[in-house]
Order: C-alpha cells, then structure tokens, then sequence
C-alpha cells in the first residue's frame, strides 16, 4: 500500500512541480499516471522509491515514511525504470546490466542466471545478451531498462513512459507481462502519454494537471470524459472519438463493443 | 520527372564490430516536398535509416557501408556531416543526449549561429521556433531542468530554428503529451504544404500521422517490405502481420467490411463516423 498525503515539491523557488498531491494506491493495483508534459508525473514517481522526498505532506510505501529510510532499502521494494533509459545503464553487456542488482542483493548465482534468462526471453532480448546496451536501438535499450528492475522482483514496479520506441507486437508483450505479475500480487503503476495503450490494458487511471490530480477512477469512464481530458491535454482514444460522432448511447474504448455496436445501428437500418 | 532531394541506391550497412548488417538492398527515392512517413517493429533499421540521411553514417559511425546516398544533390559519404546538417535537420530518438548548451534559447541559437547569420536574423528565429512548439516561457531554464517532453520540444525548435530542406524526425512526439504531439505532427504537414519541406518522420503511433502522410514505407529486418499510401500499406495483410501498431479505426473498418459487403479503407474517425450516418440515413 503507497499512501501519498498532501506532497508538494519545488525544483526551484516560485513554480511548484507537486501541488498537494493526494493518492491511495492499494496492494496488486495496476494503474496509469497520464497528464501534460511538466504536469509532474516524473517528480512524482520519483518520490516512490525516495529519489526525492517531500517537502511537505508525506509519502508512505507500505506504511514506512519514505524521509525515514534510505532509496537503497526501498529500491529492493519499488522499482522504478527512469524514463531515459541511458540514465539507467551502464553495464558492458545486457546480461550484466540485468545481474547487476541481483548480485548488489546478494542473490546466489543459479538464481540469477534463471531470472535473467527469464527476463532476456520476457523482453525478446536473447539475441542481444553480449551486447553493449550503448549499440541497441531506442526500443531495445528501453526494453533492457525494464528488464533491469522487472528481473529483481520488486513488489512495487512503478514504469516512466515504458512504451516509448516499442511497436505494437512489444507493447502487446509488456501489456501481458505486465499483467501476469499484477496478477499474482505485484503492484503496477506506469506513467504514459501512450493513451491506447492504457485504454487497452490499464484499468485504473490517475490524470494529474499543474503539479495536481485531477481525476481518479476507472479508465473507461475517464477516458470518455471530455472535460477532464481537454484540462490535461490528453487526447480521446480513436474509439471514444467515433463514440461521440456516431452518437452512441454508451461511448466505449473497446473494439469488439464498437463493432457490435455499430453492426447493430447499421443491421437495424438496412431493414 | 523531377531531381529527387533523397536517392539511396544498393545500400547494405553493417555497424563496426556487428556481424549482421543493419540495411540491407535500400533503394529510396524521395520527391522534394513529399512526406514520407516510416515504421516497423523495433530494431529493424529506422534510426540507421536516419543516420544514413544525414550522413552520420559512414561519416561519424564508420562499419561496412555499400551503395550511394544523394540528398540535396550532396554525396553524403564524400560531404563533411556540418555541411550536411544545413539541409539535412535531424531530431534524435533520444534528444536529452544532444542537447548540451546552458540554457534552452542558446540551445535553439547554436545551429542558426552557425550558418553565419545576422544577429537580428537569429534572434527572430529562435523566437519563432521556441514559440511554434509552445516553450517560450522555458527559454531562461537549462536543458537538464526540464521533464522529458519539455526537452523533446526543445529539440524540436532547435531543428526548426535551421530552416532545413529536408527534415528527418526519429519519433519525434515519443515523450510529448497528445495535444503537443498533434500539434508537432501538423507542423510538420504545414511546413511540408505550404514551405514544400521534404518530411521524413519516424513514428510507431500510426493513428497521430496516417492521415496527414502521403506516403508509408515499412522496414523489417533491415529491409524496406512496403512502400505506398498510407490507406494501401496499413490495410495489407503483410504489414498487419508484421506487429506495427494497426490504428483501432482501421481495425474497426477490417472488421465490418466483411458486413457491409464492401472493402473498408477508412484511416480517421472522422471518415468512418460519416460513412455510417451516411449508411443511416
Ligand atoms: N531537475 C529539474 N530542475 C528544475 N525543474 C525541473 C526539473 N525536473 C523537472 N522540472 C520541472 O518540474 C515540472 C514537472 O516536471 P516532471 O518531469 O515531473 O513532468 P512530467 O509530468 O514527467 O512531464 P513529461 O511528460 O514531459 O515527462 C516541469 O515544469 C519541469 O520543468
Ligand atoms: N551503434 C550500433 N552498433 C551496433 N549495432 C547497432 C547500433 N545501433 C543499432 N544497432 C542495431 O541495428 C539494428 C537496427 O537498429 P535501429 O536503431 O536502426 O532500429 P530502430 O528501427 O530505430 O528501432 P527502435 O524502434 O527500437 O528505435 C538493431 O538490431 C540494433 O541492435
Ligand atoms: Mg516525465
Ligand atoms: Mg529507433
């Protein structure tokens, strides 16, 4: 459980980049972080695993304030993967970049070669393992930074923009992964501008605006909203759109749904 | 038939020290002001692609590089990378590692600076640009202060601030938030029909760009696999199987072909909400 009360943080004087901030996470939630760019999606991850602390208001990860330990204590709990994944890696090769916490945490060696093996095969990043991470291309270094924390085994996985230089074949992939530890008991929070990919797979979806949330819930009923998407420069997932023009009762973000909905609107005419 | 701005011609490249080649049989023709949008899975060769039109590769990168590249009537493997970069303006996939100066409005005014400009000249171009992409107010911060989107926009006013023919963008809107990254991507469209700027733009997000684009090639595996209007490559059965990012729109379409009895090609919601009140009424 992550209990943010009432965080406000400044880089510099004058421009707050948190704004009071007030969040409930609870145990195995899988939720999206969306909002404008500088909204403060980043500062406030980044307040997860203690990278920064509060200024005012608190952060609590599993009831421990986040002032009261150290980032190398709650890094074992909350991984966090950076947004530029460059800030991340530094190893000569793939698989020592991905070995490289389990061995800091003293995990004994058959363990990790299975964890990783695991993670090279999750990541579509066999054929890469004597690699330099430095000669990847943009998607594939990204790939190597999630697999990084996501082979560690933190009970908190907090993801910033891990869709970024993926196609859709390895966001389909992250999406499941993703998922299946969601499933047995992981927490996942990932901030994205990637709005279809959180209509497609993200069931809880937090918009923040101005160092602020602005809203909180279900994704399909907030990415319908149309108020709360214009105040954080968010834009309609293609489906919510079509919804709107075709007039439909119930707007979704689901293919199938559409489709029935539009055979029956169309079916109903043709007689 | 006019002089293309962009030819490549039998081109094979192999990264030093990499045993597989990362191109492999290129032949691209570019028209001067067509936009031409690319994509494919990851890691099939879009940024080397990139890095082949404005000369970093050979120049800067070195390994096996077979065949001839011709932008702008210039022999990128003959023509210094500093003279190419004022025709060729590229923004990087990763833009945070290139940005270096101490403040955003120097960095906008390094490139400019370098084209032996007057100063009133350069001054109205930064101005321009930071205002384009929306950060005027971030022009005093240094580079390092700003959040992932903020940085992309810089390097964005950056490359606009050159004035460059041609304009090779490696997923420009990666860290921008939607509205931004319409607002980025129907730039491009304008400076492509009004200045005729050649545009050639890297994206994964197909359903931002499919309608603004004339054209859409698909690399897999170091090789161009399709090449057409958007409409014909996004509905072929090859490029669906491939993994790229299908829009829902022509998902949607795919699907009620078949029960409407006729071949749907709709690229926005806009097309296909008004084929249905159509079939409505
Ligand atoms: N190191 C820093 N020093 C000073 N200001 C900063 C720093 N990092 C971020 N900021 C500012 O704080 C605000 C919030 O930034 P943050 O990185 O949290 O935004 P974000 O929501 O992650 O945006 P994006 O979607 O562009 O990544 C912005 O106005 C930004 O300019
Ligand atoms: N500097 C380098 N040295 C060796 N190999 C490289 C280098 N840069 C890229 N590669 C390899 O060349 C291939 C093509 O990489 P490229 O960066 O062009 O892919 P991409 O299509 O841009 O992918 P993404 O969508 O992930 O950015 C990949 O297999 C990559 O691992
Ligand atoms: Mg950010
Ligand atoms: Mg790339």
């Amino acid at each position: 459980m992550i209990r943010i009360e009432c965080v406000t943080y400044s880089y510099s004087e004058g421009i707050s980049a948190l704004d009071g901030v007030d969040l409930e996470i609870g145990d195995s939630e899988l939720l999206a972080i969306v909002g404008e760019n500088g909204a403060g999606k980043t500062t406030l991850v980044k307040h997860l695993n203690g990278l920064l602390k509060p200024q005012h208001g608190r952060v609590l990860v599993e009831g421990i304030d986040t002032r009261e330990t150290t980032v190398a204590t709650l890094a074992r709990k909350v991984g966090l993967v950076f947004q530029n994944p460059d800030h991340m890696l530094f190893a000569e090769t793939v698989e020592k970049e991905l070995a490289f916490a389990l061995t800091n945490f003293g995990v004994p060696p058959e363990e990790i070669a299975k964890k990783v093996e695991w993670a090279l095969i999750e990541f579509s990043l066999s054929n890469y393992r004597d690699r330099s991470p430095f000669t990847l291309s943009g998607g594939e270094k990204k790939r190597v930074s999630l697999a990084s924390v996501l082979c560690y085994g933190p009970k908190i996985i907090v993801l910033d923009e891990p869709t970024t230089g993926q196609d859709n074949l390895q966001k389909t992939r992250l999406a499941s992964t993703l998922t299946r530890l969601n499933r047995q008991g992981e927490t996942v929070i990932v901030v994205t501008h990637d709005i279809e990919f959180v209509a497609d797979f993200i069931p809880r979806v937090v918009v923040m605006s101005k160092g602020r949330v602005i809203a909180d819930g279900p994704t399909e009923e907030i990415l319908v909203r149309k108020d709360i998407m214009d105040a954080s420069s968010i834009l309609p997932p293609q489906l919510a759109e079509l919804s709107w023009e075709i007039g439909l009762n119930t707007p979704s973000i689901n293919t199938a749904m559409i489709v029935e909905e539009i055979r029956h609107m169309l079916g109903r005419t043709n007689k | 038939m006019v002089l293309a701005i962009i030819e490549v011609k039998g081109l094979c490249y192999t990264y030093p020290e990499s045993e597989t080649p990362s191109l492999i049989d290129i032949d691209f023709r570019a028209d001067p002001g067509e936009f031409v949008l690319v994509t494919g899975p990851s890691g099939c060769g879009k940024t080397t692609f990139c890095r082949v039109l404005n000369g970093l590769i050979p120049n800067s990168y070195g390994g096996d590089f077979k065949g001839t590249v011709v932008v702008d009537g210039m022999l990128t493997a003959t023509t210094p990378v500093y003279e190419l970069a004022q025709h060729v303006g590229l923004v990087f996939q990763n833009p945070e590692n290139e940005l270096f100066c101490t403040t955003v409005e120097r960095e906008v005014a390094f490139g400019p600076e370098n084209l032996a400009l007057s100063r009133e000249e350069i001054m109205m171009r930064v101005e321009e640009a930071l205002e384009t992409v929306g950060i005027s107010h971030l022009k005093e911060k240094s580079p390092e202060e700003l959040s992932g989107g903020e940085q992309q926009k810089v390097a964005i006013a950056a490359l606009l601030a050159m004035k460059p023919k041609v304009l090779v963008l490696d997923e420009p809107t990666a860290n921008l938030d939607p509205v931004s990254a319409k607002s980025v991507l129907e730039l491009m469209y304008r400076l492509n029909e009004k200045n005729g700027v050649t545009v050639i733009l890297v994206e994964h997000r197909l359903e931002m760009v499919s309608n603004l684009v004339d054209r859409c090639i698909v690399f897999d595996a170091g090789r161009i696999i399709a090449d057409g209007a958007p409409r014909e490559v996004l509905y072929s059965e090859k490029v669906s199987e491939l993994g790229v990012g299908i829009p829902k729109i022509v998902q949607v379409s795919k699907h009620l072909s078949e029960f409407v009895g006729e071949q749907l090609r709709f690229l926005s919601s806009d097309e296909l909400a008004s084929y249905i009140r159509g079939r409505r009424n």
